[in-house]
């Protein structure tokens, strides 16, 4: 394998390739009978997100996962994969559905980020995805997550929380896009390529960093170039996580949930008494 | 040991804030949105409220006085960033962007959390301190809100938090994105056992942290005019081509299109958490108890 030799920046334009595999591709491949649920029941429906019911390995499980186009015109109908709040909010329906009826819940992530548009505002997009993640810390089903192009920002972990997040060889996952990074903190969004490196995003790092619990292989010009042979790796790979997860009970599942991203981040623990200063100053005295 | 735990705390003058510069107490002060000066002296006993009612910004321990006098105990101080990225760009070292926000503000990193009381009701308190890397939530900042959102589930105390913020921690990457995820689990506890979360959005609130604890509280207060989002203005502009609407992102758009409960006024701050935390209090002790609570879990 090359791969090692692809930067940082070069993951995300193959990661972001048209032609790779979207979320349906997926789905047609690893799952029988699905049946696609629209509409959030408040607003609309948003193609930037698709769900539904399937049959994956013997059992039906909830399907939710991001969508982009391929060509211009399916692009604009899908917001080229950045939902809107109707989008967050089916989710939300469905995560729901699938607790309700005991269905595991499978999700693909692949967005650029949420839409940052006027409506999305007025629509409360930043609720949409907290209240999402909020759902997702507690759903009493098993969740799977795998980020088969970009995880991008709060738009992906909107649906993203998970008891196993698999990553594909290629895919990125960062805490806004490296444009959007490079926007951010240099106001300069052409540094991307700097930002990207300097960000840690691609599936190699996020398992270091203790984030991804598995990688998919892909062929080494990615996973557009031989689809078959990655759909089905990644098809294996979620059902191995699937059927382990399905054997646990729901309180030591959810224990585990919550102890894996409680003890997310990286912090020193000084002792207090080596430190000078750290007694709590007084708060400042304004009149309230 | 770094060199920045050896610095001496900095004294906080209220009068310090807005224009970031050293201002006698005896000094005027501009108004960054109607232009007037204000005697420092007046404006101090306004709760830095401009004539014109701006709200100019509060740092965290500002923020605290808020609880009553000499109730605030500060918990997690001892928890101090790391660089787990080892980010380094060709503008930005984040190491050095530490230091100099350490030195500057006197803080280690952008909230600062505890316990007190207000008008006599017990509660958790997590304030962002918006001069600290514009309040970005990295490892620190998400380690002690849930710390404060557990021990507060553990004494039956309610939470409030007071927040200006620009988002997630560019520098500590996706750490910084799953903090949203970590901050929220730790919600869930409080939620568990029946304790209400209180969020104040001040200005500016945005982004991750919107998009997590903060867009999630049983009540959300904002101030007057405070701008509050999910996306930037500039990022909105850039992506449509137009000028957004002046009223765009205000907490009284927010207001408008359902997002919060209310805007208050500073002046009413401190009596509406009081009527709050009257309202709400014993809800915990009916049929709910600790002992239903999972077992805390070893993190
Ligand atoms: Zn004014």
């Amino acid at each position: 394998m090359t791969a090692s030799a692809l930067t940082a920046w070069d993951k995300v334009q193959l990661a972001r390739h048209p032609h790779r595999p979207h979320t349906l591709d997926y789905v047609r491949s690893c799952c029988e009978d699905f049946t696609e649920l629209h509409g959030d029941r408040r607003f609309g429906d948003d193609a930037a997100i698709v769900s539904g019911l399937a049959r994956f390995d013997g059992r039906t499980v909830m399907i939710v996962g991001h969508q982009k186009g391929r060509d211009a015109r399916e692009n604009v109908k899908r917001n080229f994969g950045m939902p809107r709040p109707e989008g967050y909010r089916k989710a939300l329906r469905l995560f729901q559905h699938a607790e309700k009826f005991g269905f595991p819940v499978l999700c693909f992530i692949d967005t650029p980020g949420a839409d940052p548009g006027i409506q999305s505002e007025e629509r409360g997009q930043g609720n949409a995805i907290a209240e999402n993640i909020l759902v997702m810390a507690g759903l009493r089903v098993p969740i799977v997550a795998i980020v088969i192009g970009e995880g991008g920002s709060g738009g992906a972990l909107a649906i993203g929380v998970a008891d196993r997040l698999l990553m594909l060889e290629h895919s990125v996952y960062s805490v806004a896009s490296p444009e959007g990074t490079a926007a951010i903190l240099w106001r300069d969004s052409a540094k991307a390529p700097d930002a990207a490196r300097a960000m840690k995003i691609t599936a190699q790092d996020l398992q270091a960093l203790g984030i991804a619990d598995d990688i998919i292989a892909e062929p080494e010009g990615g996973a557009h170039t031989d689809a078959a042979v990655v759909l089905e790796a990644a098809g294996q790979a979620l059902r191995q996580q699937m059927a382990t997860l399905c054997q646990l009970d729901t309180e030591t599942l959810l224990a585990q949930r919550y102890s894996k991203y409680r003890r997310i981040g990286q912090f020193q623990e000084a002792q207090l008494h080596l430190l000078n200063g750290t007694a709590p100053e007084p708060p400042a005295v304004l009149p309230f | 040991m770094k060199e920045w735990f050896r610095r001496q705390p900095k004294h906080f003058t209220p009068a310090t804030r807005d224009s970031g510069q050293q201002i006698p107490d005896n000094m005027w002060v501009k108004c960054s949105s109607c232009g007037e000066l204000n005697y420092v002296k007046q404006l101090n006993d306004n709760l830095k409220v401009c004539k014109c009612g701006y709200h100019m910004r509060l740092t965290a321990r500002e923020w605290l006085g808020l609880l009553d006098a000499d109730t605030f105990v500060e918990e997690d101080a001892e928890l101090a960033p790391s660089d787990p990225l080892e980010f380094v760009s060709t503008k930005d070292v984040y190491v050095q962007k530490l230091a100099e926000n350490q030195e500057r503000t006197g803080l280690n990193d952008a909230l600062v959390s505890g316990h007190g009381t207000i008008q006599g009701n017990p509660l958790h308190i997590a304030v962002s301190e918006f001069t600290f890397i514009g309040g970005s939530m990295g490892s620190v900042y998400g380690e002690r809100l849930a710390r404060a959102a557990e021990r507060a589930a553990e004494l039956q105390h309610p939470l409030l938090t007071i927040t200006a913020t620009g988002g997630a921690r560019q520098h500590e990457g996706v750490l910084s994105l799953m903090q949203m995820a970590k901050t929220n689990m730790a919600l869930t506890r409080l939620a568990a056992i029946g304790q209400p979360h209180f969020a104040l959005l001040v200005d500016p609130c945005y982004a991750g942290v919107m998009a997590s604890y903060a867009s999630v509280a049983d009540v959300i207060i904002a101030e007057p005019g405070a701008r509050i989002g999910f996306a930037g203005q500039r990022v909105i502009e850039q992506t449509i081509r137009q000028k957004l609407p002046a009223h765009f992102q205000t907490a009284e758009f927010m207001v408008e299109h359902g997002m919060i409960d209310m805007v208050v006024p500073r002046a009413e701050l401190r009596a509406t958490l009081a009527r709050l935390l009257r309202l709400y209090g014993g809800t915990a002790s009916n049929d709910v108890v600790a002992d239903d609570i999972p077992a805390t879990l070893q993190v």
